[in-house]
C-alpha cells in the first residue's frame, strides 16, 4: 500500500490539520504500515454479510420532541475562547 | 474533605445517606464532572470545566460517593500505556519503569496502588480490561447499551462504555450497580430490567461451560502469560466447570476493524474541536478557516492526529468500500462467530493481553505495535458483548497477568460469578501485592 505525499495532504485538508514536515514523512510510514495490517479485512469471509454498525440490533429511539432549557448559561460561556454579550465570538466571515 | 465532612455530619445526625455513602471514587478525565476539569489529559481541553454532570456522575453523586479526582489516561482515550497523555506520565505500582496500560491507565494504578478502591475507567478497544490486567486488579467493560454514556466525551460511539475498575469482583459487582441503567439523554442505552450483581456471586462454577479459543494463544502471546492462563484453566476443571477448546478466528481480523471503524468514528467525532465554542483557541488566525486549522493542529497530540488522519482516510471517496464497509462487514462476521461460540458455551476464557505492562517509552514511537496489545481485546467491544479481566497470576518479574471472561449480551452475571469463584479459589491479592520497586 502506497500513499503519496498528495494524498496525506488531502486528507490532512478534509481534517482540518496542518501538518509540519516532519509530521507528513511520519504520517506517511505510519498510514502504510497501518492500512498493510488493515488490508487483512479484504481476506475476511464476509461475502453474502449485511452491514453493522454496533454490536446491538439497531433500532429508532425517539423521544418527545420538547424544549428543556439549560439555565447554566454562565457556566456554558465560560468556556468560550473569546465571547461578546451571551455569545461565541469569530472573527469576521464574509 | 468538604463533602466527607457533610456525609459524617449527616450519618451522625441519624440521615439516611445510602449504603455506599463516603466511599472514595476516581474518576477516569472524559467523564464529564460539573465544575471539575475534565481535560481528557490534551492540550485540546486543558482548560475545560464541563457545565454538567455525566449521567454516571449523577448517579455516583446520588450515592454520597467522594470524587477524589480525576485520573490520567492516553489523549482521548487513544493509547494502551497511558504514555499518550499530553500532561502526565503514569507508572505501574507493580514496577515504576513499566506502563499501567491504557487508556485508563491512572484508574487502574490509583487502584492497584491503594490511593482509592473504585475507579471509573472507558473501554473502546480495551482500556479498562488491558490496564486491569497490566495493575493486577480487576476491570469490567460493561456490555454496550447497560451503562449510560451521556457526558463521556466521545472516542468511536458505536464501541465506547464506562465501566468499573477495582480491588475485586465483588466491588466490580457493587459498582455496576450503581452505574447500570436506562438513561433517555443516551439513545443507546438500552432498557432492561435492573439487577443486582452481588447476587450472582455464588462461588461455584459446577457444569458452567467454558470455550477456549486456541487461536487467542497462539503466536504473538507471550509464553509466561499463556502457561498462566492454561494453569487458571485447570483451576476451573477442579472446580467442576467443562472446558473445552474451540476455534474462534477473529482476533487478527477483528484489529484490523477495530482500527477502521474506531478511527472512522474519531474523526467525524472530533470534528467538534473547532477553538470556538470550548477548547484550545490559536493565537496565529487572521480568519475562521485559521482558527478551525491551527487550533486543531496545535491543540491535539500526535496519536490523536494520527487516528483522526487514518479515520478520514478510510472514509474518503476511493476507500470508503475497500477499507470502511468491509470493516463493517467483518463486524457482522464478528458478531456471527460470538453468537455461535456462545450456542455451546457460557463463558469464553482469553488472556487480557499478550503480554505483561511493557517498558516505558520501548512502544511509544511504532504505532502498530502499540496497537497488537489490543489485539485479544477488541473483538469484545466490536460484538458489544461484557467481559471482565481478573488477575490470575504474575510473571518470572512479578508483573501481574490478567484473565479474560467474554459472556453473552447483558449477561455480566455469569461472568461475574466465574471471575469470583476464580478469585476466592486464587486469592491472588493474599499472594501478590504491588512493591513501588523501579
Amino acid at each position: 500500500m502506497e500513499v503519496s505525499r498528495e494524498e496525506i495532504l488531502h486528507i490532512a485538508k478534509l481534517a482540518n490539520l496542518v501538518l509540519k514536515e516532519d509530521e507528513i514523512d511520519e504520517y506517511i510510514v505510519n498510514l502504510q504500515d497501518i492500512l498493510n495490517f488493515a488490508n487483512i479485512v479484504n481476506d475476511a469471509p464476509v461475502e453474502d454479510l449485511e452491514l453493522s454498525n454496533g454490536g446491538l440490533e439497531n433500532y429508532n429511539v425517539f423521544r418527545k420532541d420538547e424544549i428543556k432549557e439549560f439555565n447554566d448559561k454562565e457556566a456554558l460561556l465560560s468556556n468560550a475562547p473569546e465571547k461578546e454579550d451571551n455569545m461565541f465570538k469569530i472573527p469576521k466571515v464574509i | 474533605m468538604q463533602k466527607a465532612n457533610e456525609i459524617e455530619t449527616k450519618l451522625k445526625n441519624g440521615e439516611k445517606c445510602g449504603e455506599f455513602a463516603g466511599i472514595p471514587i476516581g474518576i477516569k478525565d472524559n467523564i464529564c464532572t460539573k465544575g471539575v476539569k475534565t481535560t481528557c489529559s490534551s492540550k485540546m481541553l486543558e482548560n475545560f470545566v464541563s457545565p454538567y454532570n455525566a449521567t454516571v456522575m449523577e448517579k455516583v453523586n446520588s450515592e454520597n460517593l467522594i470524587n477524589l479526582g480525576k485520573l490520567n489516561m492516553d489523549e482521548f482515550a487513544m493509547g494502551a500505556s497511558t504514555e499518550y497523555s499530553s500532561f502526565k506520565k503514569t507508572s505501574n505500582p507493580w514496577n515504576l519503569n513499566k506502563v499501567p496500560g491504557g487508556s485508563s491507565g491512572g484508574s487502574a494504578a490509583a487502584v492497584a496502588a491503594g490511593m482509592v478502591p473504585w475507579a471509573l475507567g472507558s473501554d473502546t478497544g480495551g482500556s479498562i480490561r488491558q490496564p486491569a490486567s497490566f495493575c493486577g486488579v480487576v476491570g469490567l467493560k460493561p456490555t454496550y447499551g447497560l451503562v449510560s454514556r451521556y457526558g463521556l466525551v466521545a472516542f468511536a460511539s458505536s464501541l465506547d462504555q464506562i465501566g468499573p475498575i477495582t480491588k475485586d469482583v465483588e466491588d466490580v459487582a457493587i459498582l455496576l450497580n450503581i452505574i447500570a441503567g436506562h438513561d433517555e439523554k443516551d439513545s443507546t442505552s438500552v432498557n432492561v430490567d435492573k439487577k443486582d450483581y452481588t447476587k450472582c456471586l455464588k462461588n461455584d462454577v459446577k457444569g458452567l461451560k467454558i470455550g477456549v479459543p486456541k487461536e487467542f494463544f497462539g503466536e504473538g502471546i507471550n509464553n509466561e502469560v499463556k502457561d498462566n492462563l492454561m494453569q487458571a484453566i485447570e483451576k476451573y476443571k477442579e472446580m467442576g466447570a467443562c472446558v473445552e477448546e474451540i476455534s474462534l478466528d477473529i482476533a487478527n481480523y477483528s484489529l484490523a476493524t477495530y482500527y477502521i471503524i474506531a478511527c472512522a468514528e474519531a474523526s467525524s467525532n472530533l470534528g467538534r474541536f473547532d477553538g470556538i465554542r470550548y477548547g484550545y483557541r490559536t493565537n496565529n488566525y487572521e480568519n475562521l478557516k485559521d482558527i478551525y486549522r491551527n487550533s486543531r493542529s496545535e491543540g491535539f497530540g500526535a496519536e490523536v492526529k494520527r487516528r483522526i488522519i487514518l479515520g478520514t482516510y478510510v472514509l474518503s471517496s476511493g476507500y470508503y468500500d475497500a477499507y470502511y464497509k468491509k470493516a463493517q462487514k467483518v463486524r457482522t462476521l464478528v458478531k456471527k462467530e460470538f453468537e455461535k461460540a456462545f450456542e455451546k458455551y457460557d463463558i469464553l476464557i482469553t488472556p487480557t493481553a499478550p503480554t505483561v505492562a511493557f517498558d516505558i517509552g520501548s512502544r511509544s514511537n511504532n504505532p502498530l505495535e502499540m496497537y497488537l496489545a489490543d489485539i485479544c481485546t477488541v473483538s469484545v467491544n466490536i460484538a458489544g458483548v461484557p467481559a471482565i479481566s481478573v488477575p490470575c497470576g504474575v510473571d518470572s518479574q512479578g508483573m501481574p497477568i490478567g484473565m479474560q471472561i467474554i459472556g453473552k449480551h447483558f449477561d455480566e452475571e455469569t461472568i461475574l460469578n466465574a471471575a469470583y469463584t476464580f478469585e476466592q479459589k486464587v486469592k491472588f491479592r493474599e499472594k501478590y501485592k504491588p512493591q513501588f520497586n523501579k
